[in-house]
């Protein structure tokens, strides 16, 4: 007996013994199914992203430089995906700029200043629930709202104030989540040698909790960056701006961004237009996965133990 | 008040450690802005339910009940039928869960019970990643994969079919399943496990027995919040289920099919076209509100269980 339990760690030799030295089929297969389940999920990830390379690799291949550089055109060989960056760039800091100062001030407001008052509650509820509406509902709210009701029409203000209004409950969670892991006695701390509330928070809070505020900003505007449907009930599917004029005023004309562009090409039939929808996923999916994958090893390097 | 006087000369007085007006203002400025933050959020709300709901009356009042109970949903005709984009809802979401539940639950087990503290910080950050992946491409990953390459050479469906849109959900919504419910197998307490382990129980009793029952309400939430996140999801079905102008009641999923979300964005692209026709633009409202209300409640659903959770450990 002494001889087989040899090589194996205590636990499992003690295992072994337990079960009158029968291996644990039931046991091995069980977790082989689990295994395959998670290499399947992850796994798909590899696939999609291979297969899209495959698919893309004409244009990437033959010119990548001129597929960046180019406008949409109707005319595969000449189209490219400048216009979709710059109304995606465009976009995402419109939303930077509304969304990022908003949602750090409502999560302040929540998790410093308020006290557990119903008021209070019901702003928590009323975030939680925001953050799970779909975001075609986004889109819709943004064609009554930002397209109808104040006049703005199809254009890229439009999209980057819808956008803006669904990624802001999304950073309130991130940054009140970043927040309550600084611990109580950080506060007291400042609070004793007499610091105001916000004096505290500026130079005390804010600064403990800015790792975890500055994931969940990031993580967010990826989010801006590839969400589409809300962008189709604002118009962003055939607008393409031309690049007459300032900067501030193709705010007011019309847009398209990367993804609205991936879903227009993989709408033509031709091989072509795929090719050239599979390339700019590559372009989408390579921003995305970069910054996010920044911030999450950011993240993960820098939490904190209290 | 004689204190003060009794005092030394360039001691502290209580005035002293009173903070000033200029920095009480401050505070109280400061304090307001960050309210007005928090209180956007309910104006949000608010618009969002006003928008939806005055339009979706506004649908309600005018359109001919009649035409509410049709044999499909082909609004430029005037022909709503509210069976079919929810026929074609269902069907989806429940082939997404059919591939998101086992493979997400399955995922969430192995992280929390089998793997590694290296692996394990490997493969978390990967299913995060996973998450982040915009729906346009797994839309496009359906049109140009899925469907040609696993429905079509095994069926013999159509391009455009409900199965393949179904099976691109369940791989979109299965990373939100597999984090949801590894958060919560990761909050039952580490005694309940050694207590199971103590009476000489395997890793797969433990797991099975021990941290799946303890950690049901997580993992119920997990698959709500997935069921909620298919009905809500957008670009993958108006991709690939087909139907873009409009559909016939149908349950096959080999077939084409129209949802909620997809009779949304038809409406929207195609409303230059249809404009002043009939009610398109008010039953796009009613198709909102509807999808609003359904996920609403799943999330609320959801949030009790989470809170169960947390208020059992």
């Amino acid at each position: 007996m002494a001889a087989r339990t040899e090589g194996l760690s205590a636990r499992d030799a003690v295992a072994l013994r337990l079960r009158g030295g029968s291996p644990d089929w039931a046991g091995w297969l069980l977790e082989a199914g689990l295994l395959l389940s998670l290499l399947v999920a992850v796994g798909i990830l590899f696939v999609l992203v291979g297969d899209t390379l495959v698919k893309a690799f004409p244009v990437l291949a033959e010119r990548p430089l001129d597929f960046l550089t180019s406008t949409v055109s109707a005319r595969a060989p000449r189209a490219g995906i400048l216009q979709a960056i710059i109304g995606s760039l465009t976009i995402t800091l419109i939303v930077a700029a509304l969304a990022i100062p908003i949602g750090i001030g409502a999560a302040v407001y929540l998790e410093e200043y308020a006290r557990d008052s119903r008021s209070s509650r019901l702003i928590r509820t009323n975030i939680r629930n925001l953050a799970g509406v779909p975001a075609i509902v986004y889109g819709l709210l943004g064609l009554a709202v930002f397209s109808t009701a104040l006049g703005l029409g199809s254009v890229l203000l439009a999209g980057g104030l819808t956008l803006a209004v669904l990624v802001l409950p999304i950073v309130v969670i991130t940054t009140s989540e970043a927040l309550t892991a600084v611990p109580e006695s950080i506060r007291e701390a400042a609070y004793g040698v007499g610091a105001t509330r916000w004096e505290t928070i500026r130079s005390h809070v804010l600064p403990y909790a800015a790792p975890g505020i500055f994931t969940g900003t990031i993580l967010s505007l990826g989010r801006a960056f590839g969400e589409t449907a809300p962008l189709l009930m604002v118009g962003a599917i055939a607008g393409t701006f031309s690049f007459v004029g300032a900067p501030w005023e193709q705010m007011f004309e019309g847009y398209t961004t990367l993804p609205t562009l991936v879903y227009h090409w993989a709408g033509y039939p031709q091989a072509e237009f795929r090719a050239l929808g599979a390339a700019a996923i590559i372009v989408l999916l390579g921003v995305i996965l970069v910054v996010n994958a920044t911030a999450i090893i950011l993240r993960n390097r820098y939490d904190r133990k209290w | 008040m004689t204190a003060p006087s009794t005092m030394p000369q360039g001691s502290l007085t209580p005035t002293d450690l009173q903070i000033g007006a200029g920095r009480r203002r401050r505070e109280g400025t400061i304090r307001t802005l960050f309210l007005a933050a928090a209180a956007s959020s309910v104006v949000i709300s608010v618009a969002i339910i006003v928008t939806l709901a005055g339009n979706a009356l506004n649908f309600i009042v005018q359109v001919d009940p009649s035409a509410l109970f049709t044999d499909g949903w082909f609004p430029r005709r005037g022909l709503y039928d509210l069976a079919t984009p929810i026929a074609g809802t269902l069907v989806i979401s429940g082939i997404a869960m059919l591939v998101a539940a086992p493979l997400g639950i399955g995922a969430a087990i192995y992280l929390s019970e089998y793997a590694g503290r290296r692996s394990r910080k490997i493969l978390k950050p990967i299913i995060e990643l996973l998450a982040s992946i915009p729906s346009v491409v797994l839309g496009f990953f359906a049109l140009a994969f899925i469907s040609p390459n696993i429905v079509q050479a095994v069926f013999g469906a159509p391009l455009f079919n409900m199965l393949a849109a179904g099976l691109a959900v369940g791989i979109l919504i299965t990373p939100l399943v597999a984090s949801v419910a590894e958060d919560a197998m990761h909050a039952v307490p580490q005694y309940l496990r050694e207590a199971s382990y103590g009476l000489g129980a395997r890793r797969r009793s433990t797991s099975i027995r021990v941290v799946v029952p303890a950690a049901v309400s997580g993992i119920v939430a997990a698959l709500i919040l997935g069921v909620s996140r298919a009905i809500g999801e957008t670009m993958i079905v108006s991709m690939v289920a087909g139907a873009t102008g409009g559909s016939l009641f149908n349950l096959n999923p080999l077939d084409q099919g129209q949802t909620m979300t997809a009779a949304m964005t038809a409406l929207a692209i195609g409303s230059d076209q249809v404009r002043g026709a009939a009610l398109t633009f008010e039953s796009l409202y009613f198709l909102g509100f509807l999808l609003f209300l359904m996920t609403l409640g799943l999330n609320l659903v959801s949030d009790a269980f989470v809170r169960r959770v947390r208020r059992q450990y």
